[in-house]
């Protein structure tokens, strides 16, 4: 299965399932494009009445490409995987991450959040030490011989209760030399508590920050309130910009939201950008679509120019020295996720797992508070395996829809957060997320060519 | 140019003989 298309001047082939890529001119794309479904008689009379100035010989030529190419299973090369898939309902997996919701609060009230104001459809509370300890043993207890484990230390918002976050840090640091482990740590936060301590804990400590914010002043304070609707932006960016310097630039991310309010969200990324910002991050906002601020059908060809609008603009912004990263465009093709990785999908439910202030288990963040997805709790474990094999099915072939996909091993299969709360379904498929993830990728591959077309780069 | 530029890239049908290890984190696309 290939997948032709063309960007930002350039014709590109992308090989599904070896996951080659080839940058073409005008004739090989329409040969190749042609290739699988007519006979070559045919195709040869095609391309000569498109392009008078080209040779039989030429088309030879490139005939005997494609079929150099097929042998080495970079064109056109069969799905060895979907045997793979099947093996993933029977595995053992062990647990590699936890989301300790160590704060269901926060001092934020954005409008769009999934834990409502940060309490997740519950009452407000904070994680005891205790709590959070025990979730620390349940990690390493179910994590078998796996080495790096990881804690992400989340809410609403963590810094709300920062004296536990310390205390936890100094327990898993103290048990990784007891049970031979290692803890990458990572914090996501508005910003409100930032501080000289907090800063330099966090650079200290955690292998990664997320820096919430949404872009343009007007942008972030729309929905990004404090309790008493001030806007948050004047109060979080110059902590935040510290916060980068501080991390010398990198190990971290600027992460927003786009709404129905920013569909030019590309402005938004440009926006921080500006602002010195290098690591950077926007997703759609996933919302019932009764609220106004929820992406609508009719915004899908608007958010698709602005993914490629943002790419171009940083083609242009990378060849004048001063270009930033996307979190979305940053695949690497030599040494991304291999091929179990990419088929089984986030993990979700069976290798990750997120822990609510009194200990409750769910399959991740955005499960929290829903009551058919409590898996257990951290004192007595996971009580509810049927719903655990259920996310075992949530790989790339459990979906039809992504049969034919040329994403597929690209995306996983998608979120399954997102399918159940637009489907009802953890295996359901979330359409425009489809759309708009399939238009990053593209971005993402154009870009890796524009790369290696300025460095020429190229296989031999 | 030639007419079929190949980037270099991970070949995901030869790497998937070798099977996974199990040790990549929780995330897919975006080491």
């Amino acid at each position: 299965m290939i997948h032709p298309f063309k960007l930002n001047g350039y014709n590109i082939i992308l090989d599904v399932n070896s996951g080659s890529i080839h940058n073409v001119d005008d004739v090989a794309y329409d040969v190749i494009s042609l290739y699988e479904n007519t006979s070559k008689e045919e195709i040869a009379a095609i391309i000569q009445k498109k392009y008078p100035d080209v040779s039989e010989e030429d088309i030879a030529d490139i005939f005997e490409d494609i079929e150099t190419l097929k042998k080495e299973n970079k064109l056109f090369s069969e799905d060895p995987f979907e045997n793979m898939a099947i093996d993933f309902k029977k595995r053992q997996s062990v647990v590699k991450a936890l989301c300790l919701h160590v704060a269901h609060d926060c001092n934020l009230r954005c409008a769009y959040c999934f834990a409502g104001e940060g309490e997740y459809k519950g009452e407000r509370s904070l994680m005891s030490f205790e709590v959070g300890k025990r979730a620390f043993d349940f990690l390493i207890e179910n994590s078998g011989t796996r080495k790096n484990l990881e804690v992400d230390f989340f809410g609403g918002e963590p810094l709300m209760n920062f004296q536990v976050v310390k205390q936890l840090v100094a327990y898993g640091r103290e048990q990784e030399k007891i049970h031979n482990k290692n803890f990458r740590f990572t914090i996501t936060t508005n910003g409100v508590l930032l501080n000289d301590e907090v800063m330099d804990f966090c650079n200290k400590e955690m292998s990664n920050v997320v820096l919430s914010m949404d872009g343009r002043p007007e942008v972030n304070d729309r929905l990004r309130k404090t309790r008493n609707g001030e806007g948050s932006y004047a109060v979080i960016v110059p902590r935040f910009l510290e916060m980068a310097r501080r991390r010398g630039q990198k190990d971290y991310y600027m992460r927003g939201t786009y709404t129905h309010y920013n569909t030019d969200f590309s402005n938004d990324i440009l926006h921080m950008a500006d602002l010195g910002f290098k690591e950077l991050s926007m997703e759609p906002v996933v919302a019932s679509p009764s609220d106004p601020y929820a992406l609508r059908e009719e915004d899908l060809p608007t958010l698709l120019k602005e993914y490629e609008k943002l790419a171009v603009e940083m083609i242009r912004r990378r060849r004048n020295g001063n270009g930033f990263n996307f979190y979305h465009y940053s695949i690497d093709l030599m040494g991304g996720p291999c091929i179990v990785k990419r088929i089984s999908g986030c993990g979700v439910g069976t290798e990750y797992m997120a822990v609510t202030p009194c200990g409750d288990l769910y399959p991740c963040h955005q499960f929290v508070g829903e009551p058919e997805f409590l898996l257990g709790n951290v004192f007595t474990g996971v009580t509810n395996q049927k719903v655990c094999d259920e996310f075992k099915l949530c790989n790339v072939y459990a979906h039809k829809e992504c049969k034919d996909c040329f994403a597929r091993l690209y995306c996983s299969g998608g979120c399954a957060a997102n399918a159940y709360h637009t489907t009802g379904s953890v295996t359901g498929v979330y359409e425009m997320g489809c759309e708009l993830h399939k238009k990053r990728i593209e971005c993402a591959i154009m870009m890796k060519v524009a790369e290696a077309c300025d460095a020429n780069t190229f296989a031999e | 140019m030639k007419r079929i530029q190949t980037l270099e890239t991970r070949n995901l049908v030869e790497s998937a003989k070798k099977g996974g290890c199990g040790e990549c984190q929780t995330s897919v696309a975006n080491q």
